[in-house]
């Protein structure tokens, strides 16, 4: 039986930190891997971790757990896990993934576009997140 | 298809996607999926333990046909016929 194409993932994307990075990236690779289209919507520090400067050099873990960022960041080298980054940057080459960055967080921390990473695409508003959020069959916040 | 069935199938395309952790293997499989022809058979090699699970999903939701898993010692073979 053929299943529904054309269905859509949404993900709010407010956390900063590389063990949640890479939950929402993975979901959205798997999400690509089912045909179906994902928007990130970033904001705060999910955005944060966007910037040109972050999306390679971010190290920080959930702070409940910080205590294993050292174990982990080893489990995931030596398990030959890709980074966050590396991930949805694949995602986004093998299927239809927009990255939009939050116009609010954006002026806040004072980001242009060109602060951000290239797998940024555009600079939106919340109406344009619920629009999109709203013909989403799969709704997450990360 | 059972075993004896699964290990006489000559493969169209062949993805080595052992090493790669979840979702790699299923990313790999839906990427090389593209260039079997319609009719033809993908075997995807996997070490991550998901991926036997998240495949035979993936093909159903594709329209494809899932033909069964080989288990060799710390990996699956995983078979898919592009039915359509």
């Amino acid at each position: 039986m053929k299943g529904k194409i054309g269905k859509r993932m949404s993900i709010v994307l407010f956390s900063g930190t590389i063990d949640k990075l890479m939950a929402a990236s993975i979901l959205t690779t798997g999400a690509v891997a089912m045909d179906m289209e994902v928007d990130l919507f970033a904001t705060f520090w999910g955005l944060n971790s966007l910037r040109k400067d972050m999306v390679k050099s971010n190290t920080r873990f959930s702070r409940d757990f910080e205590e294993m960022t050292g174990p982990m960041m080893q489990l995931f080298k030596s398990k030959n896990v890709p980074s966050w980054y590396e991930t949805l940057k694949k995602a986004k080459e093998s299927g239809t993934v927009r990255v939009h960055a939050c116009s609010l967080a954006s002026d806040l921390m004072d980001l242009k576009k060109e602060d951000l990473d290239e797998i940024v695409d555009d600079i939106v508003g919340v109406g344009s997140y619920i629009s999109q959020a709203d013909e989403a069959s799969i709704t997450l916040f990360i | 298809m059972n075993q004896e069935e699964l290990k006489k199938i000559k493969a169209d395309r062949v993805v080595d996607a052992r090493g790669t952790s979840c979702p790699g293997p299923l990313l790999d499989t839906k990427k090389a999926m593209a260039s079997v022809p319609v009719g033809g058979i993908l075997e995807t090699m996997s070490s991550d333990p998901g991926t036997k699970a998240d495949i035979p999903v993936w093909a159903k939701k594709m329209g494809y046909e899932f033909l069964g898993v080989i288990n060799e010692p710390g990996y699956d073979r995983i078979f898919v016929k592009k039915s359509k």
